[in-house]
């Protein structure tokens, strides 16, 4: 057992820089859910197309211009799908919504084979990110860094958006109770349509910022589908405590069970999947109503 | 083997002018069972285009031999490659199977091929069972095992100086393969392996716990396998680290595949890996294959592409032999020989396994500022171990 502090620093760090990359992806999931009772299973596709986004346009005009216009894009092909696809299926009832968007994992997976090829791609970032940060006294990436912070920022706006504005306060009310809240006058509809597409940008954002780390493939949304979806079943559907304590839950057992308990690491957090299941059926923050 | 009129007639005026039987019209039908679906679609691509490429180039060593390939899509999945496998060998009638990527697919359709007595050369699957406990007279394998790229390295990496070692590698069948393969040829040449880790197989986003871990080990370098996409964020990830330095990166050389190459750029410069092939192996066989390669699709050719253009050699070397039919070319193709890109090639008679030298290399930053791979050693071909094989007469 490893008893270097610098060693659980750096695993700490590590741990919160997967509990963030998560964050970003199942915040959008989550509140869309909570918001609009809406299954969006192919969240993880809009991330991977943000990936490949940015890998494209940081090859024109570098990495920064692809990490602002890859949420950009993925947010209008959001936009797009919500006026083709999402709101004739808003009342179409969970199972229909499920293969709907499951289908669509896969019709998005074989479009970006067309337009981006089989292979694999990469993207590289700019040579200040390369290296490493002096950290408390220890080596750490910076682009690792950069991931944390992006995520740390995200929360922190999210958290002001969501408590302290009225767009925040109206959309906790359709969260809540939707029928009540468009009584009271509130455009749940509009609100709904802004929610989503703010969504589908953050899931771009991830993708944007993931590249670099990943392999850009045409799989990768489906991989990170998974992991999403335990965070916000841990969480509790709909609610953005859930949704960071779910990541922070995730990333934590996860690099930590990799550390401590390799031959574990993949049930681990299964196990805890199904503890919380079984103990609190509706995730750790449940929404009200 | 189907006649048409033409070889009937041809059979005709052979049995009266006592000519050979490879100077007749014969159709040899080849089953070409790889996958083109989902993200393995361009590896199927790859061995398709390399295996009619070697069609082409060595088709005309069999006059009169015509070759129909039939393509399946085996997905990856043993169930569907069974199902294909099948439809291969009833409806299709063919006369030899090839392709097979995945070691899951190897194992599911063994017993099928074994069964019907259909000869199968195995292009791209690197499972050790398929030429160990699993051999059949019916299976040769022409693209590489798992353990013959991996034990040579442990006993070049111990001569190296290289005395603690922290290995890395996907937890599968493969993975496990290839790891111990090392460990074992590695310790018997006075290393030693600090901590074997096993990574959650596609499962794995983050390597930065394992990474982390590796450099507090106190290990002198590591030792990885990793394929695909794991591969790419596994460079790129121990890269971010800044790690390579003081801790250098080995493996069985599909960490740095040309396929993947461009994927990871500058991050897999200085990773010293061993593969049965690279594109830059300077021979004259090897720059021919290249140039042909690249005329055809574009890119450098692959290990994949390889393995595909010689097992459209090995059968064609057993046509030459007068094979066209299954009993036949089963019997002709454990005994082929020939020196192909890659170097001399033979069959172990023992496990019906490919018998090749191993390259080891390093990546480097080539002239036009893309990374490319320097062949630093040619470690002699050496046959693997039986590992429980015992060879039924055919």
């Amino acid at each position: 057992m490893p008893i270097d502090p610098g060693f659980w620093v750096l695993q700490t760090l590590n741990a919160l820089q997967l509990s963030m990359l998560l964050f970003l992806l199942s915040v959008g999931l989550t509140v869309i859910f909570g918001l609009m009772h809406f299954v969006n299973l192919a969240h993880g596709s809009l991330y991977a197309l943000g990936a490949y986004v940015a890998a494209t346009v940081a090859g024109l005009a570098g990495f920064g211009a692809g990490v602002v216009v890859a949420p950009l894009a993925v947010a209008t092909l959001g936009a797009a799908l919500y006026f083709l696809l999402i709101r004739r299926m808003r009342r179409a009832g969970p199972m229909a919504q499920v293969l709907v968007t499951f289908g669509l994992i896969f019709v998005a997976m074989d479009v970006t084979r067309m337009f981006w090829g089989d292979l694999p791609m990469g993207i590289s970032v700019p040579a200040w990110l390369n290296g490493q940060l002096d950290f408390l006294g220890i080596e750490y990436p910076a682009y690792r860094i950069l991931i944390i912070v992006l995520g740390l920022i995200t929360l922190a706006a999210l958290t002001l958006v969501l408590t302290r504005t009225q767009v925040g306060a109206m959309i906790r009310a359709g969260v809540d109770n939707d029928q009540m809240a468009a009584c009271l006058g509130i455009n749940v509809e509009r609100m709904f349509f802004i929610v989503f597409v703010v969504g589908c940008a953050l899931a771009g954002l991830a993708g944007a910022i993931a590249a670099p780390v990943l392999a850009i493939s045409p799989d990768m949304g489906l991989q990170i589908l998974i992991p999403t979806l335990i965070v916000i079943v841990i969480g509790g559907l709909g609610s953005l405590k859930g949704a960071i304590a779910g990541s922070l839950i995730f990333g934590f057992v996860q690099t930590f069970g990799a550390v401590l308990a390799p031959s574990l690491a993949s049930i681990l957090i299964y196990a805890l999947l199904a503890a919380v299941l079984v103990l609190r059926p509706a995730g750790l923050f449940p929404t009200k109503g | 083997m189907k006649f048409t009129i033409g070889a009937a007639f041809a059979a005709l005026a052979a049995t009266t002018c006592m000519t050979t039987s490879a100077a007749m019209a014969e159709t040899i039908k080849v089953g070409l069972l790889v996958p083109y679906s989902g993200v393995y679609a361009a590896m199927g691509k790859e061995i398709e285009d390399a295996f009619m490429l070697g069609l082409e180039t060595y088709g005309k060593e069999v006059p009169g031999v015509t070759f129909d390939v039939i393509r399946e899509d085996d997905e990856m999945k043993p169930q569907v490659g069974l199902a294909k496998t099948k439809k291969l060998i009833l409806q299709d009638e063919i006369d030899v199977l090839t392709g097979i990527v995945s070691s899951g697919v190897t194992g599911a359709i063994r017993d099928t091929v074994h069964a019907a007595q259909v000869p199968m050369v195995i292009s791209t699957s690197g499972n050790d069972e398929a030429t160990g406990a699993q051999c059949s007279p019916y299976i040769t394998r022409i693209g590489f095992s798992n353990q013959q790229v991996n034990r040579p390295l442990g006993t070049w990496l111990a001569e190296q100086g290289v005395k603690k070692v922290y290995t890395l590698a996907p937890d599968y069948a493969a993975g496990k393969q290839m790891t111990q393969a090392f460990v074992d040829a590695f310790k018997a040449a006075g290393g030693e392996v600090v901590a074997s880790e096993y990574t959650p197989f596609q499962k794995t986003q983050d390597f930065g716990p394992y990474i982390t871990n590796a450099k507090a080990s106190g290990a002198d370098a590591v030792y990885a396998f990793y394929a695909g996409g794991e591969a790419i964020s596994f460079v790129k990830q121990y890269e971010s680290f800044g790690a390579k330095a003081e801790l250098p990166i080995y493996g069985p050389g599909f960490l740095t595949s040309q396929l993947y190459l461009e994927a990871e750029g500058a991050a897999a410069e200085g990773i010293v890996s061993a593969l049965h092939y690279v594109p830059t192996i300077d021979t004259p066989e090897n720059k021919a294959f290249v140039e042909a390669f690249k005329a055809k699709s574009g890119h450098l050719p692959s290990e994949f592409a390889l393995q595909g253009y010689d097992a459209a050699r090995a059968i064609i070397e057993a046509a030459k032999t007068g094979a066209t039919d299954r009993a036949s070319l089963a019997a002709a193709l454990p005994k082929v020989a020939f020196t192909g890109p890659r170097g001399a090639l033979t069959i172990d008679p023992a496990t019906n396994n490919l018998i090749q030298p191993i390259y080891v290399y390093e990546i480097v930053k080539g002239e036009n500022g893309a990374t490319t791979q320097k062949v630093i050693a040619t470690l002699p071909a050496s046959a693997d171990p039986a590992n429980g094989c015992v060879m039924a007469a055919n």
